[in-house]
């Protein structure tokens, strides 16, 4: 990963975000949470063949963030994962599992 | 219309080693949805990163998985020495890709074995699995372990194997090869064999795109990517192509694994040849600093190692993104329209490991 990969935009800006990457033929090849002192740090990848591309967005604790399942429909997976892990708030899963995605003993082991 | 209902799908199945669920909303024996569900077993792995020291958290990253064990292992060194600008020998780099390569093959024989179960064929199964062995036998004699190896590290590998050792890995390569082309004939050619896979549960190449598919389930659809192309490891110095097919159905995934074999083969011979003499480590001073992403090839497709340092011996975070995990949305596609009987084939073409997504 290199930093001029990544873009870092705000919470609001993330669907936006990814229908540019939609619409330049990008695909959505994961998502990964950083807790942080603050929150979370979000990071989407974005792949063109074998060029890969980043948007970061630093999550407050209690800020939410809307899905971007209905533009990448594979996101479903991954936010539901960071959900259930962090407990970071992602609104509008097209399918939501609602904490349980993961069968866990104690709920977000992530976030601490 | 027809009724309709909905069939739970595992986690206990037959054709299931490991534990996945899933709803199917039939009509009839027609899947018309499949909602999946994981999460039986997670383990929780990445989080141990936070305790473990850098150099120590290989032991656990080796253990996410017991099939593509090494490459685990090996796709978190990369990732770490790179946060390190660490440059590994270039003995390390041809010995990591051998090895992954005998990886790749030992793990689709053993798909190859669970197909052949999953429809009934059981001979076909004990003769991919007697194959396997040999690769198995292999591993124990370069590394000491059949399942988890422990040859990675930060900044090289633990073992060394002898030119000579890997040229005698290349003379049963030799013998297998034949014994493979056997083996495949009976996959590819008989009749039964391809009533179960011809035509059945087509992901095109649009959709693979679309829906995040890797590894040879994206290239059966046609996309020409393979990680490998990035070149790590040793594999800028060696020659090859993905292997790719157009139909994307079960039986060019079924085609595309069986060439996959031939081709790692092919490259653990031209890595043979090339192999240079010299260190297989370098020593690691300090602490890993700042973050990396590394893609890595394999068996089931390309796995993501995240890693994010901040300078002392324990890293914030590591995170892997398995092949199993990005082809799940692909897998739920290709159910749409299939029979119920189909199912199990299905859900084995993805060659699914639950055990690295549950990491």
């Amino acid at each position: 990963m290199i930093d001029t990969d990544i873009s870092i935009i705000s919470a609001g800006e993330i669907m936006t975000g990814a229908l540019k990457m939609k619409t330049s033929g990008f695909r959505l090849v994961q998502i990964c949470a950083v807790r942080t002192a603050d929150g979370y740090e979000l990071t989407y990848s974005f792949g063109r063949e074998y060029e890969i591309k980043h948007l970061r967005v630093q999550l407050g604790t209690d800020e939410e963030i809307a899905s971007i399942s209905d533009i990448f429909s594979p996101a479903f997976l991954y936010e539901n994962e960071i959900s259930d892990l962090f407990g970071a708030k992602i609104k509008m899963i097209n399918l939501d599992y609602h904490g349980n995605l993961y069968r866990l003993h104690s709920e977000t082991p992530f976030k601490n | 219309m027809s009724t309709r209902s909905v069939v739970p799908f595992g986690p206990q199945h037959p054709v299931l080693p490991e534990p996945i669920h899933l709803d199917l909303v039939l009509e009839d024996e027609l899947v018309v949805e499949a909602i999946p569900s994981i999460g039986f077993i997670h383990r929780g792995l990445e989080k141990l990163v936070e305790k473990k020291d850098f150099g120590e958290f290989v032991y656990v990253a080796e253990r996410i998985c017991g099939i593509c064990s090494f490459m685990h292992g090996m796709g978190y060194c990369e990732a770490v020495e790179r946060t390190m600008k660490i440059e590994i020998p270039n003995r390390a780099k041809y010995l990591r890709t051998i090895w992954s390569e005998m990886s790749r093959i030992h793990s689709h024989l053993l798909w190859l074995g669970l197909l052949a179960d999953a429809f009934g064929f059981e001979s076909l199964f004990m003769e991919s699995w007697r194959m396997r062995e040999k690769i198995l036998d292999m591993f124990e004699y370069s590394t000491g372990g059949r399942v988890i190896f422990s040859v990675n590290k930060i900044g090289g590998q633990r073992k060394d194997m002898s030119n000579d050792m890997i040229m005698d890995f290349v003379g049963i390569l030799d013998g297998m090869e034949k014994e493979i082309k056997a083996l495949s004939n009976t996959f590819l050619l008989d009749y039964a064999v391809k009533s179960r896979l011809d035509g059945v549960g087509i992901l095109t190449k649009q959709q693979a795109h679309d829906l995040g598919a890797v590894g040879p389930f994206m290239r059966a659809s046609g996309i020409h990517l393979d990680t490998r192309n990035l070149g790590y490891g040793a594999y800028s110095e060696l020659s090859f192509e993905p292997i790719t097919s157009d139909v994307g159905d079960s039986y060019a995934r079924t085609d595309v694994r069986i060439r996959e074999i031939y081709q790692s083969i092919d490259l653990i011979r031209q890595a043979a040849q090339k192999i240079p003499d010299g260190e297989f480590a370098v020593p690691v001073k300090g602490f890993p600093s700042g973050e990396y992403m590394m893609r890595v090839e394999q068996p089931r497709g390309e796995a993501i190692y995240y890693v994010k340092a901040n300078g002392t011996k324990n890293l914030d975070r590591m995170r892997v993104r398995t092949p199993t995990f990005a082809n799940i949305p692909g897998l739920v596609e290709t159910l749409k329209g299939c029979q119920l009987a189909d199912v199990p084939i299905l859900i084995l073409t993805i060659d699914p490991c639950i055990s690295c997504t549950e990491r």
